[in-house]
């Protein structure tokens, strides 16, 4: 039991973190206190003034629960149920624990030499498995105890084999995962041999996953312990054991039904306290549950509702951001992100957004359509207005109706953002059948007439591919034909082009600029690459933590920068033709703050 | 200059292929089709050209994560495939290779100090009291704080993970360093500050860089040759300067025209 409460603070630096948010789940905390006071009693058994759990007394037999001396009745034996049902508990409890121990180390060793292995060792090994799993568990259960005798130890040996697949499973697909990554190959290469690298680079990563299949098999295992000795190939008379304790019981279910009622609450106590306890221990570890994913987002962001409303500046702007504030919540705290940006877009013109990671220039692209996730963002202050509307006081579902129709997004890595299981064209139908309410034939042809729009050779065959047939610059063509399909006012485009390579960067920027010029469309263009920006963008404005450091038109902005940031961002570009007088350009630049730099 | 740091005749390498178990021809992908190059000790080659283009597998070949198909590579005048039978160490310290994604490269379980001590005390043998003197002195090399090794790699950013990964490549004193993709995934200043302490190193520790990136300028910036890869071969290979000023196969004239510069005016 311990190894479970242990198991959930894992090392030294996070302890207190760890545990801090074990205890902040109210249901894993109550299944903790739940398994600590059963833990208590069954250490406490041998000292505790309870009568001899196998001592049995036929003229006390089936005395009801709180007779003298007897606090939890008498069995049909004249046996002291509370006795029994203690003693009971720690035979359950240990044989349930010692084989989840057992399957967790052969099932998570076959899965991670399986895993690290691959080829036919995989092979071998995970078909071994999946006979393992062919038999019902209870039938092999059975079966094993039939070959081997009846018997507390031939249970436990039973129930920790019919778990070994388990393990495996869990513990092979996980390691998949990892064995493929730089970080072994890296240790490869530092020399560390096969072996070393299983058990100090691949474990310590697969560690959690272990131990939250243990935390949440370890109860399943007491159960079918005490189903084995329900159906009498556990425990043998007269030891106690829940489950043996239940069968005895059972013949005297409307007489005495406490009998067997005892020892069934007992095995529920543990079992769901097991389980509760389990989930949060999976909650603790699981590191993307841990950075708010098992919080649902919202479908709009949060708004703080005494937040500043600036009057719109740009009256004729078809996008105009105006002191926008958004910060994300930690704990109590509120991490800033965008700090007082205002900007406008015109109709017919582009606006670059240029800034490194960090900066705060997706949260602002996101902020706008109220897109960024809530918990944890939280708008507190400023206003977007479209036209002269003000996004953040629209009501939920007209904002979520302007979405796609009147601004548009254009996401970085299409390959992420296309659905993988839909054909490419269907895609398109959907963002038009979203806003617009046409025949699916008519649809259909406005989803080829908009990809032959961005370019894509042979669109009505082509509609019919799946975003993993297209390459990488088709990809993003499909989704920028998905926001042009509903002629939106403005089109947000989030580094449309840096996982692309640079020939078909150059065709999409081709694209989008005459796209927009074409239209009249108003476009936001986020990326981190002067190069990029003084190829599309009429003007540009420079962001550095949160905040807008220097805007301008692009050419004057190049020619002539004024904040240092811009001058060490421009400097910073590698250009064609410079060769090693860019090095030594950059060389003055950081002479002075190397560290703070980094 | 009388070995070359790598010699590559005719290296090919082919994924899938043969037949399936009822005899069908598998679908095969020519990654890397019969390449020959030689960078000479000192030098820095570059190889560019687009994701798919069999740069990342000929790297991955050089420092055996990947077994050539066909063809010859010797390191340092060695035969590769011998020099790997000498056991990890003799390889080790000859080449070594720095990945993509710096975050990536190190297991986020470790610290900082687990994972500069690997290489010193596998590759080179050193112990406890010597490792400490060269973890500070490899610290000090990459320009990072001496409480690094305490900490996590999560707790850095790119760049600074990137220069623990380089940091790393250096504790195994090899000669001979290929980059895959070194600062493709890092922000415009943090990247060029990488690119001088990459050219830095190379000075103060003699060595030879093949640098693998799909980026023309920052290739000029700090190679001598340029090697052109297109779908697994290698059409062009000059200086970096002769090479972007008058580039000779129509893939290398696509690539220079396509690559984003600053318009003032």
């Amino acid at each position: 039991m311990s190894a479970v409460a242990e198991a959930s603070a894992p090392k030294a630096p996070r302890r207190i973190t760890s545990w801090h948010l074990l205890l902040n789940n109210r249901l894993a905390t109550a299944g903790l206190v739940l398994l600590g006071l059963v833990a208590l009693m069954i250490l406490l058994v041998p000292i505790l003034p309870l009568p001899d759990p196998d001592v049995t007394a036929p003229a006390d037999r089936l005395k009801p629960l709180f007779t003298a001396g007897h606090l939890l009745g008498t069995d049909q034996l004249g046996r002291d149920i509370l006795s029994r049902l203690l003693w009971g508990t720690r035979v359950s409890v240990a044989v349930g624990f010692a084989a989840t121990l057992i399957a967790a180390f052969v099932g998570s060793a076959i899965g991670i030499v399986a895993g690290y292995a691959g080829g036919r060792t995989d092979n071998a090994m995970m078909r071994g498995i999946d006979m393992l799993m062919a038999f019902p568990y209870i039938l092999l259960a059975l079966a094993i105890v039939a070959a081997l005798g009846p018997g507390l130890m031939n249970a436990l040996y039973a129930i920790a084999v019919v778990n070994i697949p388990f393990f495996a499973r869990n513990v092979r697909g996980v390691t998949l995962g990892y064995v493929h990554r730089e970080f072994v190959d890296a240790a490869r290469l530092s020399g560390k041999g096969n072996l070393s690298i299983i058990l100090t680079e691949v474990l310590p990563n697969v560690l959690p996953v272990i131990v939250i299949t243990m935390s949440t098999t370890a109860g399943w295992m007491i159960l079918e312990t005490a189903g084995l000795s329900f159906l009498g190939l556990g425990a043998q008379p007269p030891q106690a054991d829940l489950g043996s304790m239940l069968g005895e019981g059972r013949a005297q279910l409307f007489t005495a039904p406490h009998v067997s009622i005892v020892p069934g609450v007992m095995i529920f106590l543990i079992v769901i306290s097991l389980n509760v306890l389990g989930d949060g221990v999976r909650d603790v570890l699981d590191p993307r549950l841990r950075s708010g994913a098992l919080a649902r987002p919202g479908p709009v962001t949060d708004v703080a509702s005494g937040r500043a409303v600036p009057a719109n500046a740009a009256a004729d702007a078809a996008l105009s951001i105006a002191c926008l504030e958004t910060g994300f919540q930690r704990g109590s705290k509120i991490v800033p992100a965008v700090r007082g940006v205002s900007l406008y877009v015109k109709p017919g013109e582009c606006l670059g957004l240029i800034g490194e990671s960090g900066s705060g220039k997706s949260v602002t692209a996101l902020s706008v359509m109220g897109l960024v996730a809530s918990p944890p963002g939280l708008i507190r202050n400023g206003a977007v207005y479209l036209g002269n509307e003000d996004v953040l006081a629209m009501p939920e579902t007209r904002l979520i109706a302007s979405r796609g129709s009147r601004v548009a997004y254009v996401f970085q890595d299409p390959l992420t953002t296309l659905h993988p299981m839909y054909p490419v064209g269907r895609q398109v139908e959907e963002a038009i059948a979203a806003h617009q309410s046409i025949g699916a034939a008519a649809c259909r042809e406005r989803a080829v007439a908009l990809l032959e729009k961005v370019g894509i050779p042979e669109a009505r065959e082509r509609a019919k591919h799946y975003p993993h047939q297209l390459s990488g610059g088709q990809r993003q063509r499909v989704g920028i034909a998905m926001a042009l399909a509903n002629d939106p006012d403005v089109i947000i485009a989030d580094e449309p082009t840096t996982a692309l390579d640079v020939t078909v960067q150059a065709r999409i920027l081709e694209l989008l600029r005459d796209l927009q010029r074409e239209r009249g469309m108003a476009l936001l263009f986020i990326t981190h690459d002067f190069g990029v920006v003084s190829e599309i963008c009429d003007r540009v404005a420079v962001m550095k933590d949160g905040e807008i450091v220097e805007t301008g038109e692009t050419r004057a902005v190049l020619a002539n920068p004024q904040h240092a940031y811009t001058k060490r961002l421009i400097a910073c570009v590698p250009e064609l033709g410079t060769g090693e007088r860019f090095l030594e350009r950059v060389t003055g630049l950081f002479a002075g703050g190397k560290e703070q730099a980094s | 200059m009388t070995v070359s740091a790598i010699q590559i005749r005719d290296l090919s390498k082919t994924f899938g292929g043969g037949r399936s178990l009822l005899g069908k021809a598998r679908h095969e992908v020519r990654a890397v089709k019969s390449v020959s190059l030689d960078v000479a000790r000192g030098e820095t080659l570059a190889v560019v050209g687009e994701s798919g283009s069999g740069k990342s597998t000929l790297a991955r070949m050089l420092v055996g994560l990947e077994a050539p198909t066909a063809g010859s590579l010797l390191i340092g005048g060695k035969d590769a495939g011998a020099l790997r039978r000498e056991g990890p160490r003799a390889f080790g310290k000859m080449i070594q290779y720095v990945f993509q994604d710096p975050v990536a490269s190190l297991n986020p379980r470790k610290t900082i100090r687990d994972i500069l001590e690997t290489p010193l005390k596998l590759l080179c043998g050193y112990e406890a009291a010597r490792r400490a003197v060269r973890m500070k002195e490899l610290l000090d090399a990459v320009q990072m704080p001496e409480d690094t090794l305490a900490r996590y790699p999560h707790e850095f950013s790119g760049g600074q993970a990137q220069r623990i990964a380089i940091a790393r490549v250096l504790a195994a004193e090899a000669e001979i360093i290929v980059l895959d993709e070194p600062v493709s995934a890092l922000d415009v200043s943090v990247q060029a500050q990488v690119l001088l302490l990459l050219r830095d190193l190379k000075t103060r520790f003699g060595l030879t860089y093949l640098f693998i990136s799909h980026d023309l300028a920052v290739v000029e910036a700090i190679s001598d040759r340029v090697a052109v890869m297109y779908f697994g071969e290698v059409v062009e290979m000059a200086p970096a300067a002769r090479l972007f000023a008058n580039p000779g196969h129509a893939y290398t004239q696509r690539l220079v025209a396509s690559a984003p510069c600053i318009r003032r005016e």
